[in-house]
């Protein structure tokens, strides 16, 4: 086995050392009765060759691009990546350390680090951010387990509209705490309803998702206001597409006090998944009841700048049971790309892909409402947005996957009422003329 | 300020090399650089409502070079386990094989979207079914959800299994038991479900006495947590009898799977009492550690609480697979689709390459362990002087006598070429130094780091200073961290 180093004669010489008679030997301080009975089953070791030649079997069975051209987002994103990312992201000083417990030589990840939390504020207008948390999901329940800390109040609130699968997780989060969680409404426009929100209670924090899962863009600005109404109260807003705030009003800017979603767009492979990007960002008072690890800046014995883990007293290997989260690491290798990937946008090229995206999702909008299917929704969307189409359409979407195409994503398992409506998505990796071949199928 | 110290060892393997200085990203660029390649704008510009739309984010623009300078420069700063020795406690810094990369990077892994549907996901879903069989297997505990994230997350996972499995029978619970020697993790994870954790201190070898859990374990206590092999590296060898005690007054057994690298074909968990069992892949299973995640912390339950398990649970009808929901019992979905995906494939890449060799991956990471035990056991205070399983726990006792304390042997590791091991922890041992060499290391490597260690022990007695003034050779010098957290500079 080529990761195992030793040698027969290594071991003879080690086993002397250590005093056992051979290697079943060094067990002798786990008791008989503990001990397993006959040997794992598991299969021979692969080749390295045997492995390539299976894996990429098993790969080919994937309906991915570019053999098919996937309309479907829906909180997984497929952008392109470029090159720099993946080879950068492999530098294996990166990628083969850990935890950076030791700053002297994990600079090369604190600083890193350090400029992702600072570009996620930048995105999102907020003060703070941490060094990431698992996911968009795992990140909206962390952040109303925070409203609920800094309130002291026990019930949230969560849009309809928001991710149904972020808020199962927000369920789970939720369950056993004997905290509420209530949803609100969605209107007609495709937006939250927050006419009966004074009607709730006190609400330790409301939560909108923007774009929201319809792709419907939140008016934040708005909301922000009904929900600070109540002083207490706290504004959290939640995203699955990162990229619209290369072009929409941040969160900041709209007033909120916690902004946190899914990363996944900014050079992450969509891999099934995960691993995606938790982002999280709060404004500067709540930075003490925030989970999840800090990077700050700080100068060593020579007064050179530099770069530490810092505010550990909020996490679990200080404070134990009493700590913020039970969150040990974070997603730094995801938080990693990302940071290149935004450094390699910039501010100009983020607002210029920020803007294809939504315009090819706008050019499909237009052809498909010219074939006759309109969106429910009115409110503008970014790249994504919900189409109603006739009976049969079922057939048609089953029928296109032979031509490998993914025409979006049927609404019908995870909103009833909208079971005739697909979710579509387009971002910069579909074309028009991609764009054209989906319009000219389901206009037959 | 003192003057520069007297170097007494001059062939240390670390040595300063070329460091570059590079400032942050944003004090480089110049506005309308690209350092991305946009594509061709083929459609027309479409009209936004003034008042949604907003400035865009203030990134400094770059050109494709300066990102991949400032990224270099910046990796050249950092330590991982390809550089050299990493024997960090707890961690299981073991080599992360190049192959899984490749594997990872498939393009029809990579690109593929979590929703698709079931006829166009069967690479994927039939990993994730094979993995889950093989973790059963290795554990002894068959039933297998792969969804959390990571291990904390795996954690939560069979805590809200504990609170379920005890809702279910109709009398919840508020208590869990967790022994002193526990990853702070786990009294945490507890607490997030709504447990009061009860601490139970371990006895005079270092292990749980079953008198100590009974007297603490009642009929209000959903269960205990156990680490085993635990964080002192000791194995738990009061198990079956602390099991007995926990599930006579109707409790679970937790397993922090965290050490399972020392018991690979060594232990049947399922076997010895265990009932829920997290797992680390990025730990044991050689996913890369990526400066702080992502990992993967599968969970593997007995078949008693399979209904337990987060949904989706990925199954297996004839020749085909799909995900299904139908588990009114589930704890719910602890993640927005099915895990770390690409973490969970390289695991199955490695489990698929070492095969039925994983036992000897145990074998050796305890020889290894065990040597660095006895060649440094005269010059370093070992407080449990028994065989160790995957790692051992040293102190500073006697190098403070001179003054030099567990913080400046780890740093003086460094300007020695080693990552340092875990320090301060487990923390019912005063002055903790962890070291889990792992079954990556050879020989020669051991030998070397065993020389640097002695040669540290020599140093605290002929020269401190060149201890506290450590380490020359990195980045930067000793850091101050008090500094940071006074006055938080978390953005620039």
């Amino acid at each position: 086995m080529r990761y195992l180093p030793h040698t027969e004669e290594d071991i003879q010489q080690m086993l002397e050392v250590v005093g056992a008679a051979d290697l079943d030997a060094l067990f002798s301080s786990i008791p008989e009765d503990c001990r397993r009975k006959g040997a794992m089953n598991l299969p021979e070791p692969l080749t390295e060759w045997e492995l390539n030649g299976h894996m990429d079997c098993m790969g080919a069975s994937m309906g991915a691009p570019p053999l098919y051209k996937v309309f479907m987002g829906a909180g997984s994103y497929h952008h392109y990546i470029p090159e720099i990312t993946r080879q950068l992201l492999l530098r294996s000083e990166f990628f083969t350390a850990y935890t950076p417990y030791q700053p002297e030589i994990s600079q090369g990840t604190l600083q890193t680090i350090y400029e992702y939390q600072t570009l996620v504020t930048r995105l999102l207008g907020m003060d703070v951010a941490n060094a990431s948390m698992y996911d968009g999901a795992s990140a909206l329940a962390e952040a109303l387990l925070m409203t609920i800390r800094a309130t002291r109040r026990k019930k949230v609130a969560v849009s309809r509209a928001a991710h149904p699968l972020y808020r199962q997780v927000v369920e789970t989060y939720f369950a056993p705490t004997g905290f509420e969680v209530v949803e609100l409404p969605v209107s007609k426009d495709g937006r939250t309803d927050l006419s009966g929100l004074a009607d709730l209670g006190e609400l330790a924090g409301v939560a909108l998702q923007s774009p929201n899962f319809f792709g419907c863009i939140e008016d934040l600005e708005a909301a922000g206001k009904t929900i600070h109404a109540d002083k207490k109260s706290l504004f959290v807003v939640a995203f699955s597409e990162p990229l619209a705030y290369g072009l929409l009003k941040s969160p900041g800017a709209c007033g909120a006090d916690i902004a946190c979603g899914e990363g996944q767009s900014f050079g992450i492979p969509q891999s099934f998944g995960g691993p995606g990007l938790g982002m999280f960002a709060a404004r500067q008072q709540y930075v003490r009841t925030m989970p999840g690890r800090l990077i700050g800046k700080t100068t060593d014995r020579d007064g050179r700048t530099g770069f530490v883990l810092t505010l550990a007293t909020r996490e679990q290997h200080i404070r134990r049971e009493k700590a913020t989260s039970n969150i040990c690491s974070n997603q730094g290798l995801c938080a990693t790309a990302a940071t290149m990937y935004m450094a390699a946008m910039g501010g100009t090229g983020i607002r210029e892909l920020s803007r294809l995206n939504r315009d090819r999702a706008e050019y499909l909008k237009a052809a498909l409402a010219k074939a006759g299917h309109v969106s429910p929704f009115s409110a503008p969307t970014f790249n994504e947005f919900v189409v109603r189409f006739p009976k049969g359409f079922a057939d048609t979407w089953q029928a296109l996957l032979e031509k490998k195409i993914v025409a979006g994503l049927h609404l019908g398992p995870y909103y009833p009422e909208l079971s005739d409506c697909w979710l579509m998505c387009v971002t910069e990796t579909i074309s028009k003329t991609g764009i054209d071949e989906l319009v000219k199928e389901v206009a037959k | 300020m003192k003057g520069p110290i007297k170097d007494p060892i001059k062939d240390k393997m670390g040595t300063t090399g070329l460091i570059f200085n590079e400032p942050l990203l944003w004090e480089k660029g110049s506005p309308g650089r690209k350092g991305l390649s946009l594509p061709r704008r083929d459609v027309d510009e479409t009209p936004l409502d003034d008042a949604l739309v907003g400035d865009g984010p203030d990134f400094p623009d770059l050109s494709e070079l300066d990102v991949v300078r400032h990224f270099t420069k910046l990796s050249q700063w950092n330590f991982g386990v390809d550089s050299g020795m990493y024997p960090l406690g707890s961690c299981t810094m073991k080599y992360n094989p190049k192959t899984n990369e490749r594997q990872a990077s498939i393009p029809g892994f990579a690109g593929a979207h979590p929703l698709l549907p079931e006829s166009l996901s069967q690479g994927a879903l039939e990993l994730m079914h094979d993995l889950q069989g093989y973790l059963g297997e290795i554990t002894g505990l068959p039933a297998v959800t792969v969804q959390p994230a990571a291990g904390s997350q795996g954690e939560l996972t069979g805590m809200l299994i504990f609170a379920a499995y005890h809702k279910h029978k109709g009398q919840p619970r508020t208590k869990v038991l967790i022994p002193d020697t526990a990853h702070g993790t786990n009294p945490a994870s507890a607490a997030l479900c709504g447990f009061t954790s009860v601490g139970v201190k371990s006895g005079p070898d270092g292990v749980l006495l079953p008198e100590s859990v009974a007297a603490l374990m009642d009929e209000d206590t959903a269960g205990i947590m156990i680490t085993n092999p635990n964080t002192l590296g000791l194995f738990e060898d009061n198990i079956r009898q602390v099991a007995d005690i926990v599930h006579q007054k109707g409790g679970l057994v937790y397993g922090d799977g965290a050490n399972m690298n020392a018991a690979m074909g060594i232990v049947n968990f399922g076997d010895i009492g265990v009932d829920v069992l997290h797992l680390n892949l990025h730990k044991t299973f050689s996913t890369p550690h990526g400066g702080g995640g992502p990992g993967a912390g599968p969970v593997c339950v007995t078949p008693e609480l399979e209904p337990f398990l987060p949904v989706p649970r990925v199954v297996k009808d004839g020749g085909t697979y799909r995900l299904d929901e139908d588990y009114p019992l589930s704890v719910g979905k602890v993640h927005a689709f099915y895990g770390n995906f690409g973490i969970l494939l390289r695991a199955y890449s490695y489990i698929l390459s070492v095969g039925k060799t994983l036992k000897q991956v145990s074998q050796l990471a305890v020889l290894n362990a065990n040597y660095i035990k006895e060649k440094l056991k005269g010059h370093y205070h070992l407080p449990y002087d028994r065989p160790c399983m995957h790692e051992c726990v040293f102190t500073d006792k006697h190098q403070q006598e001179h003054h030099v304390a567990t913080l400046d042997i780890a740093k003086r590791l460094m300007d020695h070429g080693f990552h340092p091991p875990t320090i301060y922890f487990p923390l019912v041992v005063s002055g903790a130094i962890m070291i889990e060499p792992t079954e990556s290391e050879s020989k020669e490597t051991l030998d070397q780091f065993i020389d640097a260690m002695k040669q540290i022990a020599q140093e605290a007695i002929d020269c401190p200073d060149c201890l506290h003034e450590s380490p020359q050779f990195p980045k930067v010098r000793r850091l101050d961290e008090t500094a940071a957290a006074r006055n938080p500079c978390l953005q620039g």
